[in-house]
């Protein structure tokens, strides 16, 4: 390679770019496995804004401060008001705040996979190494750990103060991992059934639209058909009515997996039949939906 | 030396349409360019080369390998580049190739710095931190192209990378095609309807029509027998008068004549593209018979005190290589004639009155 001019008139002491021309890589390439990783860890920091612009931030950000603000408020009176037992109990504090959740999920869906599919970048994606299925298997777990970061949070504030309060460890401890579990189940088939839905259109637009439909309609059926089932006597058939929506699948099935003390409203479970088929159901959403996306993405 | 490209009898069928019919080509290191027209099958052979796509019989190797069954192992050593958009147009060319890098099995590190050296390798600097969304549709292409070479493969699939690009961005683009496999070591597979860009930047050419092959063989041979130089001149005001011409034959009063009668008598073929008046009246159709059929014309021009608007090889169509076929052994310039002829204007005329 020639010198370039402006490196010949140029006054020592100052840098200058030199052309040194082109440098195969002999580096290490290290492959699908790797590769799959990355895009998992890069999806994840997208879904909560990080490595994005400071507009995309802002939602998850406000979202996540929003799931924990109530149990910094609930362990701070839990503290001051010297109460031996928290308020709430840990798998309750996501059953009401599964709202939130249900936004972040609407929100943050379309962001993991309508802009791929919007932009076209896909078709990149799979004339490398990485195939369909490393792509659907990656991008589901990040948005699963993405869920689970905004659901597990405020399980831990709430250990946290628990402990800080002088409250007895061992039915905390107990409670703060039913709180655990019932977060991975949000988590998993939350993603799952947004994942599906958002795959479904390029546009981010209505991809959060469809999401959110698809959890508050859903959420709502089941609400007044337990609602209409519920006789006056409290017979426990209602209880199947938590089969409907996500959200009271969930509850219902951590209650039956835990042994959470009986509620009244959907998502409590009364009988060990609609806790196994909540099992069943959750099990066969999962796996519907992951079939589901890997087909989406077959034909690219 | 080893093939880049083997295929055998390779056929793809769609429920409605044969999009490759028994394709068997062998593609050796170098540049080659594919050549169709829209719809011949060439975006439907890439896919089935990156073995996205199972071919419906016959066999393909890529770089040795079996697209059937070594798939991963191919994407890991070649580049593709799409013919559509594929760029989020919020993020920067730096943060979008560092990503595609990673994507192909780069570590982090690694991934960053070969961006930064493959972005200044395709002409991209201060504006690569920029997002996409404000690039100009060059500047996009070689972003699409970074991306495909990014991994330094050794082979890359270039899908109509001058695809919507002004002449001198495609001029840019096919200078950089050229490159690739010179300085870079790259072999290189190109796609494009225009056979005319594509013989000045390919070792070899491949033309497919309806998923089957028309032709293959070196560019040299392709061109040989169809380089035409188009010769366009202008005369001042008083040219006729000045240089004494009015008082011969009033016909040789015509610039364009004089520079025929010229060139006809320094030993070259020549010939007007169309009647006097046409559109192509202006123009002076030269056969090349070497390179100094240029400095020739560039004389003649000049000796006749004439002022020379421009001299371009001419390019040709596709369907220009049909008719070579069809008229095989019918004389130099059979394969030119017919889109002189059409009122559609050649590529080459649209394309390099703009750069002129």
């Amino acid at each position: 390679m020639p010198v370039p001019p402006e490196a010949a008139t140029a006054p020592p002491g100052t840098g200058v770019i030199h052309d040194i021309g082109y440098r195969p890589y002999t580096g290490p390439r290290l492959g699908r496995a790797h590769a799959a990783r990355a895009l998992f860890v890069q999806s994840l920091r997208a879904s909560y804004g990080l490595g994005r612009s400071a507009r995309s931030k802002v939602l998850p950000m406000l979202l996540l401060g929003a799931m924990c603000a109530p149990a910094l408020i609930v362990v701070a009176l839990a503290v001051m008001t010297r109460q031996d037992e928290l308020p709430v109990d840990y798998p309750g504090y996501l059953a009401n705040t599964s709202i939130l959740t249900g936004i972040f999920l609407a929100a943050q869906a379309p962001v993991m996979l309508s802009r791929d599919l919007r932009f076209m970048t896909v078709p990149l994606y799979f004339s490398r190494p990485l195939t369909r299925t490393d792509y659907v298997r990656a991008k589901t777990a990040a948005m699963t750990a993405a869920l689970l970061v905004l659901t597990a949070l405020p399980v831990v504030i709430l250990y946290a103060g628990a402990l800080l309060a002088g409250m007895p460890v061992g039915h905390n401890t107990a409670h703060a991992l039913y709180g655990l579990g019932t977060a991975l189940l949000y988590s998993v088939l939350y993603a799952s059934v947004g994942l599906v839905v958002a795959a479904a259109t390029p546009r981010r637009g209505f991809g959060v639209a469809a999401v959110i439909g698809v959890l508050i309609v859903s959420t709502t059926v089941a609400g007044i058909t337990w609602a209409l089932l519920d006789g006056p006597g409290g017979s426990g058939g209602a209880d199947w009515a938590s089969l409907l929506s996500p959200s009271t699948l969930v509850d219902a099935l951590s209650g039956w997996v835990f042994r959470l003390p009986h509620q009244d409203g959907p998502g409590s479970v009364s009988s060990g039949a609609v806790g196994a088929a909540a099992l069943l159901e959750f099990a066969a959403v999962a796996a519907a939906c992951h079939l589901l996306l890997l087909r989406r993405y077959r034909k690219f | 030396m080893s093939s880049v490209i083997a295929t055998d009898s390779l056929t793809k069928r769609f429920p409605r349409v044969t999009a490759l019919d028994r394709l068997t080509v062998d593609v050796q290191p170098g540049v080659v360019g594919l050549v169709g027209s829209n719809g011949a099958g060439k975006s439907t052979l890439i896919k089935i080369l990156l073995g996205l796509a199972p071919a419906t019989s016959g066999t393909a190797r890529v770089l040795g390998l079996d697209v059937a069954a070594d798939g991963p192992a191919i994407r890991e050593r070649v580049g593709y580049m799409p013919e559509h958009d594929c760029l989020p147009p919020d993020v920067s060319a730096t943060e979008f190739v560092v990503h595609m890098a990673r994507m192909s099995g780069l570590p982090a590190a690694a991934a960053r710095e070969r961006t930064a050296d493959t972005l200044r390798h395709v002409g991209l600097y201060e504006e690569r931190y920029r997002p996409v969304g404000g690039y100009s549709t060059g500047m996009k292409q070689r972003v699409k192209l970074a991306q495909a070479l990014v991994h330094d493969p050794q082979l890359v699939l270039l899908d109509e990378p001058t695809n919507g690009l002004d002449p001198v961005g495609r001029d840019e683009m096919l200078g950089l095609i050229r490159r690739i496999h010179t300085d870079f070591g790259i072999s290189v597979l190109v796609t494009s309807h225009l056979l005319g860009e594509l013989e000045r930047t390919c070792d070899h050419l491949v033309v497919i029509d309806g998923g089957r092959l028309l032709r293959s063989s070196s560019t040299a041979s392709f061109t040989e027998a169809t380089q035409v130089l188009a010769v366009e001149v202008a005369a001042d005001d008083g040219w006729a008068d000045h240089a004494g011409r009015a008082d011969r034959a009033g016909r040789t009063a015509d610039p364009e004549a004089a520079v025929r009668e010229h060139l006809a008598a320094a030993g070259l073929t020549v010939r007007a593209e169309g009647a006097p008046g046409e559109p192509g009246g202006r123009i002076t159709l030269v056969e090349i018979e070497g390179d100094g059929t240029y400095d020739t014309v560039r004389d003649a021009v000049a000796g006749l005190g004439l002022g020379l608007v421009r001299m371009e090889q001419r390019r040709h169509r596709v369907v220009e290589v049909f008719h070579d076929g069809d008229t095989d052994g019918g004389g130099g310039h059979a394969a030119a004639v017919p889109s002189a002829r059409t009122a559609a204007p050649t590529e080459g005329e649209s394309a390099d009155a703009g750069a002129a």
